[in-house]
């Protein structure tokens, strides 16, 4: 064994997954590796991968659970296409990971896994590691688990205990080529372990361990060097977009003063948010997991009329259940956040699986005239900012706002550059005032059309609300057939002019030409890195992103009109497409569709956009 | 009354009937029982002593759930079988409101049995008045979860074939703090137990066994009627015994694991014999073996068969929340924002 000096490969942007069983510890690993490339400045996407099931059959290509990392020296738009660093822990893992890898990947394994009862689990006909299978990747093939145990045998720990840290080894090894500090690690075992201090030393060896291992691994040729990224200055953090959208709604319940109420049912991949918020108590948060989602979204109703920021949050089944409900509080004009973390559907779908096809049901899935504002995030990050003003155009114009988020968005994270409360826009709810003698629970405001939010408790103002139409103004129950038309049109104009209080729509790129590339919600990385990479190579091509889908930002006709062709990529089979083709009827408007549970890859899109460009 | 909720003001006038009368016609059919339950609750709303501002009205579907329109208080109107939902996202939200519910056997034990359970079981400081006619009204006929076997609807031709709910089974079932039976043609029956539901910390049932007129007319009156009441009503009072009949000749007694029917002066029975109702006891097994009492071996029991203290759901959610606020570095959204691992670039 041998120790020499590598040279050092500058790499812009390094695409990393670990991949093993459920329980290998995969996602720990990936996280660290992830924490110590932002504390070097990288900028960063990380997404996990894991399977629906918490234990699925050991060593089976439906057990693996995997985590991806993508660290650069620029701004980071997805979580990567390709992965230049494979860690496969066991022959299931690197079956099911191996078609994502580049050529020329390096790919790391542990051979000790590799026993024929696992190869042949995993659906390999013989040992992947000596059939020729991998001659176009970088191998490192380590006795992962045999040098874990070897490197604790002086501590005289049981073996399963031992065995439980071999995904720290291979860390180890990553540490090594990208050329990390340990420290952070170190640190970060002392703090994780406060109660078991014998795991700090076990965490800290193996790692270590690992390390050294790598510098004597003659695969290991130089190592790389990702230099820290040139960012906004400021304090960052992590955020996953579920934890950034609960944030969102906390401090949108702040800075109006109207407490928050979330009520919530469990549902992949949206329960992050009702776990996150259900630890704010101390802010206030109440949050009740409801029986059902249908008890959810009602008990919402019922604190939103008592004055609370309501909030209820879930995924496309459960965006099913509370149709109903979305009709009460469109009808009774309450201020309402839905938040959609959208997944593979129909029905059960692929409940760990992204995708785009709720929008339909966003938009349209209700019975009767029943608008609602839609608006999508398009980062981990910006979930943040899009729960936030999903809340303050809920307050402020009285009316249910579903938020529509996805899994990709959801498990997934970005650094986050951490605002100030202070910096956030106010939020204005039109509070009824106590005794207002002309308080009327229709009168509205003539500009807006919102009406007044009074609540229980407030001297003079008691009213009843309910789903059965309303006469205007007044709000007795009404069935007049004017009053019903008249109604219709006011909730449906109220909904419309709140494009007068969004921004307009962006374009990135020249504002007209050849090709415009039109995406929404959760697509945005991948379509921005597309089009910027066309763009780069001189191509016709602009980018305009919708964060806000109901209303359509006031300009979006003229925006769509100075291009000669538009393009609409979706993980769907053509909603927004569609829905634009029906609001601005052009026949101009070609779409590229994919619904495989997967993101967009970027060489798709840029092959998409290069054939359309060709077409004349 | 100093037993009443301390969380919800009081008010400091006397109030009375025309306080809470609202302005809308009343649609109910003529002779609906209905009517009776609203003169019950116009009565009692003013003599609780709360303001008249924090009363907060919550309904669901049917004839029953048209309630909050006829009474002038805060309300809201809901969907099918969601009342229980709603109300309970109003009292967590707001625990100094005093939260009523209307609504009926289709509305709470069929399409929102699941919620109705569940409230219960969280002991949600909650009234509900539940109107148990024994038929889907408003959409005209049909049978519901306490039609009775046999019974011809316009859905069951030929009978119902299912087993009706018995609703206090339901309510303990569900581990209910709070059970009251009561006739709708009994005023001061229903007064008292609103009047009790009021004083309870936790959800408290009502079952009004309400009249339909016009699709189940008379469907109690083989229980509640004038000529046969004597025999098949025992209306119970904490504290005393058991006893029912033209005379008070008869009561309940517990020999061995079972409640019978006893006659004073055979036997060698007495009045002591009898059980004394305990309302407040914990236990709920006499409670529930008094709910199921029916005719014709039995009487059927009225007036508050169970009023059992337990924390209720909406003051742990605000203790935990004080408990929180109390113990927690993050006070505000920018702690929040800073906290756990960042870094500075």
């Amino acid at each position: 064994m041998t120790k020499k000096k590598r040279a050092v490969v500058e790499r812009e942007d390094v695409v990393v997954k670990f991949v093993g069983d459920s329980g290998d510890g995969m996602q720990l690993s990936g996280n660290m590796f992830s924490d110590v490339a932002a504390l070097v400045g990288n900028d960063l996407a990380t997404f996990p991968d894991f399977p629906a099931e918490i234990r699925a059959p050991q060593n089976t290509v439906a057990g693996v659970s995997g985590f991806q990392v993508h660290m650069g020296s620029s701004k980071i738009f997805t979580t990567g296409d390709q992965v230049d660093v494979l860690v496969a822990m066991n022959p299931a893992s690197l079956k099911a990971n191996l078609k994502w890898a580049k050529k020329g990947a390096t790919i790391l394994t542990d051979t000790d896994a590799f026993d024929d009862k696992a190869i042949e689990k995993a659906g390999y006909k013989q040992d992947p590691l000596g059939d020729g299978t991998l001659t176009d990747y970088n191998m490192i093939k380590a006795p992962i688990t045999t040098l874990t145990k070897e490197s604790l045998k002086d501590l005289g720990i049981d073996n399963k205990t031992a065995e439980r840290s071999k995904n720290m080894f291979a860390l180890g090894i990553l540490y090594f080529i990208f050329n990390r500090d340990l420290k952070p690690s170190f640190h970060y075992f002392e703090q994780k372990f406060k109660k078991k201090p014998e795991l700090i030393e076990i965490n800290k060896i193996v790692l270590q361990a690992g390390y050294n291992y790598a510098e004597t691994v003659e695969a290991i040729e130089s190592v790389i060097q990702v230099a820290p990224a040139k960012m906004e200055k400021g304090r960052y953090r992590n955020i996953t977009g579920n934890v950034g959208t609960a944030w969102g709604l906390l401090a949108a319940s702040e800075k109006s003063g109207r407490p928050l109420f979330l009520g919530s049912y469990p549902i992949t991949p949206a329960t992050e948010i009702l776990i996150e918020l259900a630890k704010h108590k101390s802010l206030g948060a109440k949050v009740f997991q409801a029986e059902d989602e249908i008890a959810g979204i009602c008990s919402a109703i019922g604190a939103s009329y008592t004055g609370s920021l309501a909030c209820t949050t879930t995924s496309g089944p459960g965006l099913s259940l509370k149709s109903e409900a979305i009709g009460l509080a469109v009808m009774t004009e309450l201020p309402l956040v839905i938040v959609d973390v959208q997944r593979g559907g129909p029905s059960t779908g692929l409940p760990t699986k992204s995708e785009q096809s709720d929008l339909y049901q966003a938009l349209f899935g209700r019975n009767g005239e029943c608008p609602v504002i839609v608006i999508a995030a398009s980062t981990a990050e910006n979930c943040f900012y899009y729960a936030y003003e999903a809340a303050k155009l809920a307050m402020e114009h009285m009316t249910p706002v579903i938020l529509l988020t996805d899994g990709y968005l959801g498990f997934g994270s970005t650094l986050f550059r951490i605002p100030k409360m202070a910096d956030m826009p106010a939020i204005n709810p039109p509070m009824a005032q106590p005794n207002d003698p002309n308080y009327k629970p229709y009168k509205r405001n003539p500009e807006t059309l919102v009406r007044e939010w009074a609540i229980p408790g407030t001297e003079g103002l008691r009213h009843r609300i309910g789903g059965l139409e309303k006469e205007d103004v007044i709000g007795t129950v009404s069935t007049d057939p004017l009053n019903h038309q008249k109604m219709v049109d006011f909730r449906a104009a109220k909904v419309e002019k709140v494009a007068d209080f969004i921004p307009e729509q962006t374009i990135d790129g020249a504002p007209e030409g050849e090709l415009l590339v039109v995406s929404w919600g959760g697509t945005y990385g991948a379509v921005h890195s597309a089009v910027k990479k066309m763009q780069q190579e001189g191509k016709p091509v602009s980018h305009a992103h919708f964060h806000h889908l109901m209303p359509l930002p006031k300009n979006t006709g003229k925006v769509l009109r100075g291009f000669k062709k538009i393009l609409v990529p979706e993980l769907n089979s053509g909603q927004f497409v569609n829905y634009l083709r029906m609001k601005f009827p052009m026949p101009n408007i070609y779409q590229y569709n994919k619904v495989q549970g997967l993101p967009f890859m970027i060489n798709e899109l840029t092959e998409k956009i290069n054939q359309l460009l060709e077409e004349k | 009354m100093d037993f009443l909720n301390m969380t919800v003001e009081r008010s400091n006038v006397q109030l009375t009937k025309t306080d809470f009368e609202s302005d809308q016609m009343v649609k109910w059919c003529p002779g609906c029982g209905a009517h009776a339950i609203l003169a019950a609750v116009e009565r009692v709303f003013p003599k609780i002593g709360y303001r008249k501002e924090n009363f907060c009205m919550i309904s669901g579907i049917g004839c029953s759930s048209r309630f909050p329109y006829y009474v002038n208080t805060y309300g809201i109107h809901g969907i099918h079988g969601r009342a229980a939902a709603i109300s309970t996202g109003v009292k967590i939200a707001n625990p100094r409101l005093s939260v009523w519910m209307a609504t009926g056997d289709g509305d709470s034990l069929a399409i929102g049995g699941n919620h109705f359970i569940h409230v219960i079981r969280r002991n949600v400081d909650i009234n509900i008045l539940l109107f148990n006619n024994q038929i889907y009204g408003l959409t005209k006929g049909q049978y519901s979860p306490t039609t009775p076997m046999g019974k011809v609807t316009k859905t069951s031709p030929q009978g119902t074939i299912e087993h009706p709910f018995t609703v206090g089974e339901l309510v303990m079932g569900a581990q209910g703090t709070f059970f009251a039976r009561v006739p709708d043609n009994n005023i001061n029956l229903m007064t008292e137990a609103m009047f009790e539901a009021a004083r309870h910390d936790g959800t408290s049932i009502i079952e009004i066994m309400q009249n339909c007129i016009i699709f189940a007319d008379k469907a109690h009156s083989d229980i509640t009627g004038k000529e046969v009441k004597d025999e098949t009503m025992l209306v119970l009072k904490n504290g005393e015994p058991m006893l029912f009949g033209k005379n008070h000749e008869k009561g309940i007694i517990l020999r061995e694991t079972h409640l019978e029917v006893a006659e004073i002066g055979k036997n060698g029975i007495t009045v002591d014999d009898i059980l004394i109702h305990d309302q407040y006891n914990q236990d709920p097994g006499i409670h529930l073996m008094l709910a199921k009492l029916a005719p014709p071996v039995f009487p059927m029991v009225f007036g508050v068969i169970r009023s059992a203290m337990y924390p209720t759901y909406d003051d742990l959610v605000g203790e935990q929340i004080k408990f929180a606020r109390e113990n927690s570095k993050i006070r505000n959204m920018d702690d929040l924002l800073n906290s756990g691992d960042t870094w500075e670039i």
